[in-house]
């Protein structure tokens, strides 16, 4: 499994599909064309909450160039009273999501659609279209969505008999908390709260759907799941799955965020109207308005401790924005932030609120990242108080093998204790710190995931492999499948060429997200490859006529065993493949599988800070990530995972925000005012990958993509605080914020 | 309202196009010349995702008219490798996976290239604030800061 004779596994080999991507031919769905293409555009809601009484869309349509108009009638009606649950969505939510049907429910939100010939003319119409709007009150934040006298986005959700925009609720109990509090030396509770943020993928959305006279249906589209694209498309617009062919294109980024679609449906409308294919690409305003972000949240926890540092009962209490339609996060913040500890009283509430903004969607260990703030902010106070190391006090709470978990699951074999013995045995952790510098550790915990996968291994004539799975590739996962085949054939990795099919050409498989990818698809993979040997040793048997099970395989070639050992010269890969048409036929086998077993996965980060107290800049001065990651397939793509993710909280933490003015709008919808983390703004980010296989797992994959994103919130905010010794429990710590605290400390010190 | 037609050199070819006043040269290169290399992450300046060089200088062509390619010479992403060899830049981040999803990849190709071309011998703190205009949000740009300094070393060893 990961012993030292591998060649390929663990190895950074270079990716299959890279040389594309390097000289700019790799197609991205925007990249796509085809003949008599037309170009769409959507037309959105300037209001945050408003009934819209009317659309006449007669001007838009006499423009010349214009080919087809489409509106909320054009898209299949899900009623609201009954669920209809794709994966984690509801139809009922998504077809009111891209097209706004009874309320625009926030602004940016679609109200219809126009096909022209050109993207100008299409925009133009846009504004030919006369909307009659009855302008509602809307509330934005949690605080105002969950007043007594908050303005009600659905008339149909209702929270304890009345009308609410708490959507929904979801706890997870262990033992008893109350009595587990009476045992306690120290409690610490604290309120916190983070804002919506958005996956920023720097690739808008887009697409180019075909509806042909006959209904059947081409998309390209950069998405994280081909098949999800087919079925979403599919509810929406009535056309069965089976005429649709969902090609996924090579994806820019999702991070989660494009686990859900919104222009597939829209474009394939169009098109069947138009008759003609249309492309449908986002401006990067749109993309800030109306997809993403991850939820904003507002959360409470209480821990208690004995003087000793055991943590007796643990508390939390997450309100989550879901945006404009159900569906936050609340699993991954209830389930997630108190995962690294053992506990023996544990009780976690989330809350579901919707409110005037645009539905939240999928990001990194969705929910997680905000669940860990409030604990490990929390868990870095008791410390102090406890007066114990803050690693010493999580390596002493440490959830092992055998612990029961509030969210459920009794842990297998895991590796969170020894991610804090690798932080605490690291020099960052020793290494003396500057004025105005600090340091912080946060740990974090993602569920990790398995689900549906499946796989073709083909063998050529000239005796290489073919491998086709169906998770779109974000991060270089064909790299480690072409890592694992070669593998286990005894062949050079340059042999092995991985594709992604599309929804035609391979079996049903789940999204790309929630770390799944590679644990899925090395299952699938690794079983087509095991059949695919069985035949050829079949084969050489057949050849040499011995019994197949006389046969063993290695280096890439088929060997007489047991008494037959040395008798007959060994059978290359080549050579049985080009004896295949008379031995037996085509060489190849698929496999097709809900697989299970996806252990989770837990890091802990150490972050030195150096705050500009005349600016109120934090910089980030030194990073390191330590992660259980079960195996290291491709070891570059697992550090890549883990400093992504790093990055990405430290914009969470210290300046991604929405800024809402007071009509209701986002106002910083660009890359300029939404500043994300540029290069000048970083170190160099270490990585400490621990491998604790899984034993459930052919490779002992665990899943990588997910856990670097949560930690970094609380490792930050807590080395601010050791830099300053200010607090910040609400993020991001931005530099006005920073010197806002400064400012205040200052004024309290005179 | 009438096309503009505008004669320009791009990747070293003499080549001509028509366009609208208001089409930006990202615009012409991606949906008029097939040349789809180039990015729009953003259509506004702030990603760099649509990096080429005008005249050897390194330009947001989104930010940039098409009708001011006349007579000058434009450099994209498609013209860096040298028929089927690879620039060693180019090389260099497929070695050291310093790319995951790749949107950002072509822009951040050119304006390193530029950097190089420019200073041969960057110090990390140059290839950070140089390349601060290319946005990448899945790698935190370790990887790309040490390819490119590490394809500059390899570059002036083989130039000595
Ligand atoms: S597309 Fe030109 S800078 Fe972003
Ligand atoms: S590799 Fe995805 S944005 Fe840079």
């Amino acid at each position: 499994m990961s012993d030292m004779t591998n060649k390929w596994i663990g190895t950074s080999t270079v990716r299959p599909d890279g040389v594309d991507k390097v000289v700019g031919r790799a197609q991205y769905a925007a990249d796509a064309t085809m003949p008599g293409m037309i170009w769409g555009k959507v037309l959105r809601s300037p209001h945050p909450h408003a009934v819209i009484r009317s659309i006449d869309t007669s001007k838009a349509e006499a423009l010349p160039g214009v080919k087809s108009v489409v509106t909320a009638k054009d898209i299949v009606d899900f009623s609201v009273g009954t669920p209809v649950p794709l994966g984690i969505q509801d139809m009922r939510w998504m077809c009111r999501n891209v097209m706004a049907r009874e309320k625009a429910l926030f602004h940016g939100h679609p109200v219809a659609a126009v096909a022209a010939m050109s993207a100008d003319i299409a925009a133009k119409a846009c504004e030919l279209i006369e909307v009659d709007y009855e302008v509602l009150p809307w509330a934005i934040e949690i605080e105002d969505a969950i007043a007594p006298d908050a303005p009600i986005l659905h008339d149909f959700i209702k929270f304890e008999g009345k009308p609410s925009n708490i959507a929904g609720t979801l706890e997870h109990k262990l033992g008893d908390i109350e009595a587990g509090f009476e045992q306690a030396d120290v409690i610490v509770e604290r309120s916190f709260d983070t804002r919506p943020v958005h996956q920023g993928y720097i690739e808008p959305h887009a697409c180019l759907v075909s509806v042909a006279a006959d209904g059947k249906t081409t998309i390209w589209s950069s998405s994280q799941g081909q098949f999800m694209v087919r079925a979403m498309t599919a509810f929406l617009t009535g056309i069965p799955q089976s005429d649709i062919r969902a090609i996924p294109a090579e994806i820019g980024g999702g991070f989660g965020g494009k686990t859900i679609i919104y222009l597939e449906p829209v474009a394939a409308m169009l098109s069947k109207k138009a008759g003609r294919p249309v492309k449908m690409v986002m401006t990067r305003e749109e993309v800030m308005r109306a997809t993403g972000p991850t939820s904003g949240a507002k959360s409470t926890v209480k821990i208690g401790a004995k003087k000793d540092g055991t943590i007796v009962s643990a508390q939390a209490t997450h309100y989550l924005q879901a945006g404009a339609f159900p569906g936050s996060p609340i699993r991954g913040a209830c389930g997630c932030c108190f995962a690294p500890y053992d506990i023996p009283n544990v009780y976690t509430l989330g809350y579901d609120v919707v409110s005037n903004r645009s539905k939240v969607a999928a990001y990194r260990a969705p929910g997680s990242p905000i669940g860990a703030f409030a604990v490990e902010s929390t868990m870095d106070e008791l410390a102090e108080q406890l007066g114990i190391d803050p690693l010493e006090l999580r390596l002493k709470n440490a959830a092992k093998q055998g612990t029961k978990a509030a969210h459920g699951p009794v842990y297998p074999v895991m590796g969170y204790a020894e991610t804090v013995k690798a932080a605490l045995a690291h020099d960052h952790y020793k290494a003396p710190l500057g004025k105005f510098q600090g340091r912080g550790v946060a740990s974090g915990y993602w569920f990790n995931a398995g689900g549906e996968s499946s796989a073709q291994v083909n063998i050529t004539e000239d005796g290489n492999v073919v491998v086709t799975t169906g998770h779109p590739d974000i991060g270089g996962s064909r790299a480690s499948i072409a890592n694992i085949t070669a593998e286990l054939l005894g062949i050079d990795y340059r042999r092995v060429s991985v594709l992604i099919g599309d929804t035609a050409t391979i079996g049903y498989s789940n999204l790309t997200g929630g770390s799944r990818v590679l644990f899925a698809s090395a299952m699938v993979v690794t079983q087509s490859t095991e059949k695919v040997i069985e035949t050829l040793k079949g084969l050489a048997a057949k050849i040499w006529g011995i019994p197949a099970d006389a046969v063993t395989w290695s280096d890439g070639a088929a060997r007489p065993a047991g008494d037959n050992a040395g008798k007959f010269e060994p059978l290359t890969l080549e050579e049985l493949a080009a004896k295949a048409n008379m031995t037996g036929g085509p060489i190849g086998a698929g496999t097709q599988l809900n697989t299970t077993g996806a252990e989770g996965g837990f890091a802990t980060h150490i972050c030195d800070v150096e705050v500009d107290v005349d600016l109120g800049i934090v910089r980030v001065i030194r990073y390191t990530s330590f992660q259980d990651v079960g195996k290291a397939v491709h070891p570059a793509y697992v550090e890549g995972q883990m400093q992504g993710g790093a990055v990405q909280g430290i914009g969470w933490a210290l300046n991604e925000e929405y800024i809402y003015n007071k009509d209701g709008k986002v106002d910083n919808p660009g890359f300029l005012d939404y500043r994300m983390p540029v290069c000048s703004d970083v170190p160099m980010l270490d990585n400490v990958i621990i491998e604790v296989p899984n034993p459930l797992h052919p490779q002992g994959v665990r899943g990588v993509g997910e856990v670097p994103l949560v930690p970094p919130l609380a490792a930050i905010r807590n080395a601010v605080y050791n830099a300053l010794g200010i607090r910040f429990n609400s993020l991001p710590m931005s530099p006005p914020r920073v010197l806002e605290k400064l400012d205040a400390m200052k004024q309290a010190a005179e | 309202m009438a096309k503009l037609h505008v004669t320009t050199t791009i990747n070293g070819e003499p080549t001509e196009f028509l366009c609208e006043p208001h089409h930006t040269m990202l615009d012409v290169l991606r949906d008029t010349l097939d040349l789809t290399g180039s990015k729009e992450g953003c259509g506004s300046g702030d990603c760099g995702a649509c990096s080429i060089t005008l005249d050897d200088r390194l330009v947001c062509s989104c930010l940039m008219l098409a009708a001011e390619a006349e007579g000058h010479e434009i450099k994209t992403i498609e013209g860096m490798a040298d028929g089927d060899k690879l620039h060693p830049l180019q090389q260099k981040f497929l070695e050291m996976a310093a790319l995951q999803c790749g949107i950002c990849t072509p822009g951040v190709l050119v304006a390193a290239d530029a950097l190089l071309k420019k200073n041969p011998n960057p110090s990390e703190t140059e290839v950070r604030y140089w390349l601060a205009g290319n946005l990448c949000r899945c790698t935190g740009y370790d990887k790309i800061v040490r390819a490119v300094l590490e394809t500059a070393a390899e570059m002036r060893g083989a130039a000595e």
